[in-house]
């Protein structure tokens, strides 16, 4: 359980968050935790909840709302995630998520180089923090590496050997990761278009999907794309995503999202991005677990 | 059989037929990708260290490990024999695969031995021994040196450090997880 200081502290937490997105006139919106049919997604397991599911993350109606004309929209709320346990991890955590009409994913760059400094100069912190013993300068403008530029640079192979033998996550994890976010935060972007199923391809290289992930102190802390909004595109990937659970010996997570798709069209270009508060209060509170931080963990209920 | 999500700190495996303890453990889940459960591994028979990866649906068998409770006979040429108190089998481990445990065994003592397989690969001793000072420094009462220990050998050969009062002939008791002094026993 964590300290009572930290839960004072993850109130105030939560107020700076409110007050960044509400200053820049977003609104705040929460959408239901409960759902018929989660985005598919083949290494994320849904909780089910009677005949439905609880959402992995508020994404897909959160895209439905910038489709119905609100441009601008952010949500704090609690996402369950089947078998994931761990120092970073627990099966309930709580998401944020922002979305914007007409922008990419490097207007959520820039977004986030303003929200870490600004809550954490909220909670009497920065511009440096203090993260495994190094600090870590949160003042922009931060690291950019791409996906390709990171393993021929810390990888004990190339991204295209990693691919091929099915090991990219292997070498991200224990290659890379540890190399991310040390002086400055780290945006890894541009990933490999197989790993982007919800993210819109770079046109200029539709090998890559205009997908990053933010880390801070070698710690993934968000994932942000410029959101895909062909709807015939995404019945595909969907359709790709279901096979492969499939194939994995499991059930796909009810049916095809389809009001979803259906709402796709009307969307525009977009850019969403999800980021572990949990884990972002851990950087700001200087502990290790994210068993800290929450008021119970699973094992203590 | 246990399936990658029991593994966790302190688990016994058992991988191309040798026994595994987990000294470290972490799970991992880079954004959208899979699961992944870092260990640290030794190998409990040669002490050896190494990490591995492994994914979801791994599967690892148990270590068929077993202790039993054995009374140590003697130490012959470097092979400590051991003879197990309900079978009378008798054993014997050599100093390497007793490591420190070596430093406080005693003739007649019972001690835990784990094997894997049948063969035995380890000991461990009881958590407190008492051993008899061989040899130690005479008390100066009125020592100002500001030294508050004092170097002590017991009767297996251990040397560690104990409060000054401690005279060589004295009966002491040894944490013998840490090799630390604990207290002076009274005869």
């Amino acid at each position: 359980m964590a300290h009572a200081r930290h839960l004072w502290q993850r109130a105030a937490f939560f107020q700076s968050i409110r007050t960044f997105f509400i200053d820049r006139e977003y609104l705040e919106v929460d959408t239901p935790i409960r759902i018929p049919a989660p985005a598919p997604e083949a290494f994320i397991e849904p909780e089910p909840a009677g005949d439905w599911f609880l959402q992995t993350s508020p994404e897909l109606c959160m895209k439905r709302l910038l489709a119905a004309d609100f441009p601008k929209i952010f949500q704090i709320c609690k996402c369950f995630r089947r078998q994931e346990r761990g120092d970073r991890h627990l099966p309930e955590f709580t998401m944020l998520e922002w979305y914007r009409r007409d922008a990419d994913y490097g207007d959520l760059m820039a977004d986030c180089e303003q929200l870490l400094p600004f809550v954490a100069n909220a909670m009497g912190l920065g511009p440096e923090i203090v993260v495994g013993g190094g600090k870590v300068s949160l003042a922009a403008p931060w690291q950019r590496l791409t996906v390709a530029e990171a393993f021929s640079r810390f990888g004990t192979m190339s991204l295209e050997d990693a691919l091929a033998e099915d090991s990219f996550d292997e070498v991200l994890v224990r290659d890379i990761e540890p190399h991310l976010g040390i002086a400055t935060p780290t945006f890894l972007y541009d990933y490999p278009a197989v790993l982007g199923s919800l993210a819109r391809l770079n046109p200029e290289n539709p090998k890559v999907a205009e997908r990053f992930e933010l880390y801070v102190g070698g710690m993934e802390l968000a994932n942000g794309f410029s959101e895909l909004d062909d709807a015939v595109e995404q019945r595909s990937r969907f359709e790709k995503e279901r096979q492969l659970i499939t194939e994995l010996g499991r059930q796909p997570a009810g049916p095809m999202p389809e009001s979803f798709l259906a709402a796709l069209s009307n969307m525009g270009p977009a850019a969403g991005i999800a980021l572990g508060l949990d884990r972002f209060l851990m950087l700001l509170l200087g502990v290790q677990t994210i068993d800290e931080v929450v008021p119970f963990t699973p094992e203590s209920l | 059989m246990y399936s990658a999500s029991d593994l966790r700190k302190g688990l016994k495996i058992s991988i191309d037929g040798e026994p595994y303890m987990i000294t470290d453990f972490s799970f991992s889940k880079p954004g959208k990708g899979q699961a992944l459960y870092r260990c640290r591994i030794r190998n409990m028979i040669n002490g050896n260290s190494s990490d591995r990866t492994y994914r979801s649906n791994d599967k690892f068998e148990k270590a068929p490990l077993e202790e039993r409770t054995m009374q140590f006979l003697y130490e012959q040429g470097g092979e400590y024999h051991f003879m197990d108190n309900k079978t009378y089998e008798q054993i014997a481990l050599s100093k390497e695969q007793l490591g420190d445990t070596t430093s406080f065994l005693m003739d007649n003592m019972d001690v835990d031995v784990l094997l894997f397989a049948d063969r035995p690969i380890g000991v461990t001793p009881p958590t407190f021994v008492e051993l008899n000072v061989t040899k130690a420094d005479p008390w100066v009462k009125g020592d100002t040196s500001g030294s508050d220990t004092k170097p002590v050998t017991v009767e297996t050969g251990f040397e560690l450090q104990v409060p000054p009062f401690i005279e060589e002939g004295e009966k002491i008791q040894i944490d013998t997880r840490t090799g630390e002094y604990v207290t002076r026993v009274k005869s």
